[in-house]
This record gives C-alpha cells, sequence and structure tokens, in this order.
C-alpha cells in the first residue's frame, strides 16, 4: 500500500509536491509572524483567509475533476455538495454563537427574527461538533449516490446528465431561498463568532484553518492520484473514453461511475465545509447554477484529467476574478465568457497541453 | 389664487362652526317638513336644471332637497354631478354654476354644459355636506345607477352594493330587479338581496336567501354563512335553529364546491398559458438538439435578445410615430426573430461549427456566450429592467367567472404560439429545406452522402431556433419583466421541457411544455411555487427511468446516439 503511495509520482515529482508544501505551510506562516510589516516580504493576516478559500476551491476542482476530466461525465450540480458541508458547517456555527447573537436568545439569530419559538428538529445535533462531522462526510456522499444511482441506473449521460444536475442544483437554489425551509433563506448562515471555542476573528484561528485546508487538499489530492492510477481508474478513464466497449468487456459500469461521482461529492462536501468558517458566509447563491459551471471551467483551464492543472486552475481564475472585481468588475463577465470560448475552441489541454507541447516528457491523457 | 381660496375657505368654515348650532336647531323641523312636502311640489315646477343647481345651495337642507329631487326625476344625468358631490370634487363658482373637478384636482368642467372651465379665472367654493347629506347622497346615486338605461352602470351599481350592503336600497333592489333584464345583473341582485336576506327576522325569508346563495353564491359568502355555524362558549349554536344551519353548511358546501372548479378551470389557462410560453422557449431548443446533439446555453439569450429587439421597436414607435404605437408590436415580430436568428447564425458559425462531435465543450463554450451576450446588454441598455408597454388590444383581460380574470396578453400568446407551432411544423414537414433537415437529423452521414450541404442546414436551422427563441422573448416582454437576466429565468425549464419531451420530434416538445406547465401550476396552489417545482423534477428524473430519451424518442438506429 504505502510502496503504491510512493510510487504515485516520481522523485522529482514528489520533491516539487513537498516543495510546495513547503513554502504554503511553513514558508508563508513564518513570513507572516516573523518579518515586521513595513517589509515586502510581510505576509499579511487577510492573505491566509484568501488563500484559505482558493484552497477550498482547489479541492472543488479536484473533485470536478475526477467526474469529468477522468471520467468523462459533466456535472453542473456540484455546488449542492459544496454548499451541503457548508451549511453543516454553518449550522455548527450558528448553533456556537449561543446566545451572543443580536437578539440574546438561545435561537440563531435568523429564526427569532422569523419569529420562531424553537429549533426545527433537523437542527438538533448540530450543537456538537463530532455530529457535524459526521454530517459532514456522510450527506454529500449520500446524497450523491441516491441520485446518481437513479440517474446512471437509467443510463442518464452527456447533457441530459449535465442539464439533470443543473435543475438540481436550481431547484434546491429556490427551496434554500425560502425563509420557511430553515436555513436562513436569502441571508443564509453568517455571523458566526467561533469554532470549537477559538474566535474565527483571531489570526491563529484563521492560520490554523488555513494549515488544516493544507493537509486535506493534500491529502485528497495523494487519493485522487491513487484513485485514477489504481485499476479502477483505468476502468473509469476506459468509461470516459468508449463507455460501451467497457460494458462489453464485462464491467459493470454503474459500479464505476457511481464510485467516483460519490467520492467526488464527499471531497467538494470537505472543501465547502472548510469554506464556510475562513469566509464568514454561506447562503443559497452558492447553488446557483453559474457557479457550479464556473467550477467546471476552472479544471479546463488547468487541463481535464490532470489532477495537478485542476488545483492550478481553480488558482488562476479565482485569482483573476478577485483582481476583477476590484479593478474593472463590468469586463470580469466578458473576461469569463472568452476564457470559456477560447479554452474549449484553442486549448482544449488546458494550461497543462500548452505546456506539455513545449516538454513532451510528460505524457498528458488524452481527454475526450 | 390657490392660496387665497384656502383663506378664504377657512374663513368660512370658521363662520360655519359658529353658527353652525343654531342652524342644526332651526332648520331641523323646517327640514322634517321640506324634506316631505316640497318635492311634491317642485317636481312639476323646476326641471332638471334647476334642481341640479340646487346642489350648489349654500344650505345644507336644500342640498338635501336637490339631491332627493334628483333622485325622484331619476334621470342618470345627474349621477356625475352627485358622485363629484359626494367626492368633493363639486365646486361652486359665483355665479352659481357646478363645476366638476378632475381626480387630479387642476381641471375641471361645467357640470350642465360639460365645457372645460378655467379654473384660474372663477372664485369658486365648496358645497358644505353633512353625514345625514351623506346618507341621502348615497341613497340617490345608487337609485339612479339601479335605474340606469345602461347595463354597465346597473352591475356596477349592483356590485357595489354587495359589497357595500345599505339596507335602505332593498326595496329599490327588489324594484330594479322586477324590471331588469340582464342575466348577470339579475344575478347580482338576487345576491344583494339575499345578503339582505339574511339576517331577516322571517325564518322563510332566511331560508329562502340561504337557498340562493347556495345556487350563485360565490366565496365572499362564506365569512356569513360560517357566522351563522359558530358556537359560544358552551359549545351552543349561536343560531338555534337547525334548518337554518343545516342549509347554510349546504350552501357553504355548494359554495366550496363550485370555487374549487373555478380555481382547477383558472389553473387550467394559466397551465395553458406558461405551458405555451415554455413550448416558445424550448421549441428552438429542441429543433439545434435534435439536429446536432448540442445544448445551447445561450439559447435563453435569444429570448432576452427578442425582448429587447421589441423593446427598441417600442421605443423607436413612440419617437417617431406616436400615432401608430398601438401597431409597434405587429411591427416588432419578424424583427425580433431576424435579431435572434442573425445572433445565433453568428453563434453556429464562429463557435458551435468547430465543435461537432464535442457536446459537452459546447454547452460550456455556449455559456461562455450567454455570458458575452448577458453583459453587453446590461452594459447597452443598463442593468435595470425596462419596461415594454401593452398595446391598447392586449391591456386588460375578460372576466370569465367571478375572480377568475384572463389577460388578453396571455390569451393573445396562446394564440400566438399555435401560428408558430404550426408555421414550424409546416416548414419542417412540408417544404424541400425541412425535409433535408430531417433527414440530416436522422443521419447526418447518409444525408451528406446524398448530396446535402449539412454545414447550411446546421447554419439555417440554427437560424430558425434561434429566431423562433426571439419570438418567445417577444411574447415574454408582454407579461413580465425585460431585463438581462431574463433568459436565465427560462433556461432550466425549456432544458426540462426538452428532456422530458424527447429531441426531434415536435410533439414531443409540446407534450412536454404543455405537461410542465399544467403540472406546475395545479402543483403550485398545494404544495407551493418552490416545491412545485422540486417535486416536477424529481417526476422528470422518475420518468427518465421508463423512457431515458423521453416521452417521444426516435426509434430504431438513432436511438442509441
Amino acid at each position: 500500500m504505502i510502496k503504491k503511495i510512493v510510487t504515485l509520482h516520481s522523485l522529482k515529482g514528489w520533491l516539487f509536491a513537498f516543495g510546495l508544501l513547503g513554502i504554503a505551510m511553513v514558508l508563508l506562516p513564518l513570513l507572516n509572524i516573523f518579518v515586521p510589516e513595513e517589509s515586502v516580504l510581510h505576509v499579511p493576516d487577510y492573505m491566509f483567509s484568501l488563500l484559505g478559500k482558493y484552497l477550498c476551491y482547489a479541492l472543488v476542482a479536484l473533485a470536478v475533476d475526477l467526474i469529468w476530466g477522468y471520467t468523462g461525465i459533466l456535472s453542473l450540480g456540484h455546488g449542492v455538495f459544496f454548499s451541503m458541508g457548508g451549511y453543516a458547517m454553518g449550522m455548527y456555527l450558528m448553533r456556537s454563537i449561543g446566545k451572543e447573537g443580536v437578539y440574546k436568545s438561545d435561537l440563531p439569530d435568523f429564526m427569532v427574527f422569523l419569529d420562531w419559538k424553537e429549533l426545527p428538529w433537523y437542527w438538533y445535533g448540530f450543537d456538537y461538533f463530532a455530529f457535524t462531522l459526521l454530517v459532514i462526510l456522510i450527506l454529500p456522499g449520500l446524497f450523491a449516490f441516491t441520485f446518481g444511482y437513479f440517474a446512471f441506473k437509467s443510463r442518464i449521460k452527456g447533457v441530459y446528465f449535465a442539464i439533470i444536475t443543473q435543475a438540481m442544483t436550481y431547484a434546491l437554489m429556490l427551496l434554500f431561498f425560502r425563509n420557511e425551509t430553515g436555513f436562513g433563506g436569502n441571508n443564509g448562515l453568517t455571523d458566526f463568532k467561533r469554532i470549537l471555542g477559538y474566535s474565527l476573528q483571531e489570526p491563529s484561528t484563521k492560520m490554523s484553518l488555513y494549515i488544516i485546508t493544507i493537509i486535506v487538499l493534500f491529502l485528497s489530492y495523494v487519493l485522487s492520484r491513487y484513485v485514477v492510477q489504481s485499476k479502477l481508474g483505468r476502468v473509469l478513464t476506459a468509461i470516459r473514453d468508449a463507455e460501451s466497449r467497457v460494458m462489453f468487456s464485462g464491467y459493470n459500469t454503474l459500479h464505476y461511475k457511481l464510485f467516483v461521482w460519490t467520492l467526488s461529492a464527499f471531497l467538494c462536501g470537505i472543501a465547502g465545509a472548510l469554506y464556510v468558517p475562513q469566509v464568514g458566509i454561506i447562503n443559497p447563491s452558492e447553488m446557483q447554477p453559474s457557479n457550479s459551471i464556473e467550477m467546471a471551467i476552472w479544471v479546463a483551464v488547468g487541463g481535464r484529467g490532470t489532477l495537478s492543472g485542476a488545483l492550478v486552475g481553480a488558482g488562476l481564475v479565482n485569482g483573476a476574478k478577485s483582481w476583477f472585481t476590484v479593478a474593472a468588475p463590468d469586463y470580469w463577465l466578458y473576461f469569463l465568457g472568452t476564457l470559456f470560448i477560447v479554452l474549449t475552441l484553442f486549448f482544449p489541454k488546458g494550461l497543462v497541453g500548452v505546456f506539455s507541447r513545449f516538454s513532451s516528457k510528460d505524457k498528458v491523457r488524452e481527454p475526450s | 389664487m390657490t392660496k387665497t381660496s384656502t383663506l378664504y375657505k377657512y374663513q368660512k368654515l370658521k363662520v360655519a362652526s359658529k353658527s353652525r348650532k343654531v342652524f342644526i336647531r332651526f332648520f331641523g323641523v323646517f327640514l322634517f317638513l321640506a324634506a316631505g312636502l316640497l318635492p311634491l311640489s317642485l317636481v312639476e315646477a323646476n326641471d332638471f336644471e334647476s334642481a341640479l343647481k340646487g346642489l350648489g345651495s349654500k344650505s345644507r337642507s336644500k342640498i338635501k332637497i336637490a339631491v332627493k329631487l334628483l333622485g325622484d326625476m331619476g334621470n342618470p344625468a345627474a349621477i356625475p354631478a352627485l358622485e363629484a358631490l359626494r367626492n368633493k370634487r363639486l365646486q361652486i363658482s359665483e355665479g352659481g354654476a357646478l363645476i366638476i373637478l378632475d381626480e387630479s384636482g387642476d381641471q375641471g368642467h361645467d357640470a350642465l354644459s360639460g365645457k372645460q372651465v378655467d379654473l384660474n379665472s372663477l372664485e369658486l367654493r365648496k358645497p358644505r355636506i353633512n353625514n345625514s347629506v351623506r346618507r341621502v347622497l348615497s341613497m340617490t346615486i345608487g337609485k339612479l345607477q339601479l335605474t340606469s338605461g345602461d347595463s354597465d352602470v346597473r352591475l356596477a351599481a349592483a356590485k357595489e352594493l354587495l359589497k357595500r350592503p345599505s339596507s335602505g336600497l332593498v326595496v329599490l333592489v327588489e324594484k330594479a330587479l322586477a324590471k331588469e333584464s340582464d342575466d348577470e345583473v339579475r344575478e347580482i341582485f338576487l345576491l344583494v338581496l339575499a345578503k339582505e336576506g339574511l339576517n331577516s327576522d322571517d325564518k322563510k325569508k332566511r331560508l329562502q336567501s340561504l337557498k340562493t346563495i347556495k345556487e350563485i353564491g360565490n366565496n365572499d359568502f362564506k365569512t356569513d354563512l360560517e357566522a351563522l355555524l359558530e358556537k359560544d362558549e358552551k359549545g351552543e349554536f349561536l343560531e338555534k335553529d337547525p334548518t337554518i344551519r343545516k342549509s347554510a353548511s349546504q350552501a357553504i358546501s355548494s359554495i366550496e364546491r363550485r370555487q374549487f372548479f373555478i380555481n382547477q378551470a383558472a389553473n387550467l389557462f394559466y397551465g395553458l398559458s406558461l405551458g405555451s410560453i415554455l413550448l416558445l422557449a424550448a421549441l428552438g431548443l429542441a429543433i439545434t438538439f435534435g439536429l446536432m446533439g448540442v445544448i445551447n446555453m445561450a439559447h435563453g439569450e435569444m429570448l432576452m435578445i427578442g425582448a429587447y429587439a421589441t423593446f427598441v421597436v417600442q421605443n423607436l414607435f413612440k419617437e417617431y410615430l406616436p400615432g401608430f404605437f398601438d401597431w409597434y408590436l405587429v411591427v416588432a415580430i419578424p424583427i425580433a426573430f431576424t435579431a435572434s436568428a442573425i445572433i445565433g447564425v453568428i453563434l453556429e458559425r464562429s463557435v458551435i461549427r468547430h465543435l461537432y462531435g464535442r457536446p459537452l465543450e459546447t454547452l460550456l463554450a455556449t455559456w461562455g456566450i450567454s455570458l458575452i451576450l448577458i453583459q453587453s446588454v446590461r452594459l447597452v441598455f443598463g442593468a435595470q429592467n425596462v419596461e415594454v408597454a401593452n398595446p391598447y388590444y392586449l391591456s386588460g383581460g375578460v372576466e370569465v367567472m367571478n375572480g377568475v380574470v384572463l389577460p388578453y396578453s396571455r390569451i393573445a400568446i396562446i394564440i400566438f404560439v399555435v401560428f408558430v407551432v404550426i408555421s414550424v411544423w409546416t416548414l419542417l414537414q412540408k417544404t424541400s429545406l425541412g425535409l433535408q433537415v430531417r433527414a440530416v437529423t436522422q443521419n447526418r452521414g447518409m444525408a451528406s452522402c446524398l448530396g446535402i450541404s449539412t454545414h447550411k442546414i446546421d447554419m439555417y436551422t440554427f437560424g430558425l431556433g434561434s429566431g423562433v427563441a426571439g419570438l418567445g422573448g417577444l411574447a415574454l416582454s408582454q407579461i413580465g419583466n425585460v431585463g438581462p437576466e431574463l433568459g436565465q429565468l427560462y433556461i432550466v425549464d425549456s432544458f426540462m421541457v426538452v428532456v422530458l419531451g424527447g429531441v426531434g420530434k415536435i410533439a414531443g416538445t409540446v407534450v412536454g411544455a404543455l405537461g410542465l406547465g399544467f403540472v406546475n401550476k395545479f402543483l403550485e396552489p398545494i404544495a407551493g411555487a418552490v416545491l412545485g417545482k422540486i417535486i416536477v423534477l424529481v417526476l422528470i428524473i422518475a420518468l427518465i427511468q421508463k423512457r431515458p430519451q423521453g416521452l417521444f424518442a426516435l426509434k430504431g438506429r438513432m436511438a442509441d446516439n
């Protein structure tokens, strides 16, 4: 097992990965703590929340790459799994505000505002972190499993599957927008105070969350790499390239698709849960169909079917988004739209594909 | 002028309040006598004109007499002046002429001649009336309206009475009922009497009233009826008579049953309306999806472009041809179609053509296009919704039953959709272009071998599909807001229509769209709009289990793709 994991990458690859890990986990925090604020090299506190957010997006991109890049199933509904993890974490954070809300009530503020007298049953248990963690790890996967079982069983694929998942996220978005649903409606969950007793305002908490995110992302990356390079991963790629032939060879593609779909949702849910305490809000707009489509473009920018490309793409697109929304908000949609068109027309393999043209040593898997 | 007039009025009021007590005492007796005697003697002596002038009299009692007099004459021409008096819009000039102000209070016309008068050149005062005059006034207006020769006026008066009953008019209603020939008005008269009869002391009359309500009553009677069935704290019925109670509960269930049917009929209509809109939105999508196997995510934006094209045509008419403004919509039909079609063709030529065989990537690329189109419209027309006015022949609606109003715009859209569907069907089934389109849809390679230029067909079809969406946008502009996100609202639903109906057959799209429209509208009152949508989604997924290619799948060799 360990041997298998070690052989996932060449020595150069591992060195590179650990180098990056070292920079992110050791160098940046050191630059924040020991370098004086006037210095150019100083990394400001807010940077860790921002980087943490990008890392969560990278985890989402990893999940989307598994299902789209390797298995060829385009999901336009990954925002749902992200939001499920996010809302579960948000509910825990809401409960841990205690009586310190605006209305000094035991109930979350929005419930007091809506004149609710007691906690709805589905909020029970979110006082405990262990329970919340369990929900985060199980619920998105379980939901994906159920949805995927019915969808894949009736052989919905290609554009049909994309549309159905889009409708799913759209419907759930509408549901969460309602105040009656009991998740804060339009405003969602926000104004969090602390997690596990640590104040979310403290730089140290922020940095800890950031470091946890890095570790989770790294482990998820290794797990995904392990999956795609196993025999199972080969079958997934085969399904992407010629599903009928795989079926004729005696494989039940339903099981494989269902597995990777559930795994993808699982990773996405974790990303959502890590995202919420760092960003400080979760609301139904995360489930907008457009958000889920953007997730696909992160992967496409980096290069489909190359896990590292997904990570790079998520970082680049979101970095560009942050820059545009400040510098030229009117042109962000133009940029994004052009990115969609240019990538699909001219760079179907993404950035990784562009680089591999120059160095033919790295073999890039051919995406469909 | 306005300032001095208010000052003047103020002083007059002061004087009036000082002398009010004396006034009332003195005229109380006089009034009593006058009300009984004067009308009789004056009817013959005075004609209508002088009676009307009497409304401008300075004493309240004289006003009251004049009002009664007008009521006895039964001339409906007096109604505007009387109503103006009630609504405090009647003013009297120095010369005693009656001026009726319009609602804004800036303009007025003479009550007798109907001529516009210049308010600034006149010294005006308001006649003073009190509650006693007001009572007589309401009664008289009601009476005049009930006996009016115009059945619309009678209907309006009867409806007003139903809302605000006034027991004094019962006798009048009974008289009017005897003479009434219009069934609609008769029905409402009967209801007015029934409402009154419920509170009568005569048991027979009450039962008769309940029977009437049971037969023709509507939801408004439910509270009255439920009051009859209420219990006091001890659990005893407030209404002692069991036959009345039985009759009342029967009436309630009858009303509820009727209301249920009315609601279902309304749902049917609104379902049909929603379905026809979805059909316009999804028709083009289904054609292009069937032909090329690609989903055009920018299809919703074709709707938006059609709607904005309508908006632009409207503005051009407003600017250059205000006289023909109401016909802008007719001109907008070809323009909305062409605008969307051109954009569609450009889109196909520049992007989609290069992505054949890569449906998922087409999906993403067209999404990018839709973002660019949305943002462009936002920059050109602004992010706010723009207003597209209904022409006069599409504003308003027809009330088919109590509480069910069918807007003309929605009726027109349903007819329009029928027209569009028939045109598209004819185009696809009866022309050689249609034949080629169907050939390419069924088997692209073989069609190409037989000499059909598939590239051209793709382009035409894409133009057609986009153009139909443009027409959908035109239709939407007549019933809803027009904004940059217009297309986004309908895109998910039109995808659902395509998934449900399958591709390649118009019948599938028609059934899918109408089915979705009906199911949505019938679920809405039961489960709410949002839950309804979710239930619809679950139903679609369940249905796909049975028929993965939609309801109307193509059979045979093509079915595998």
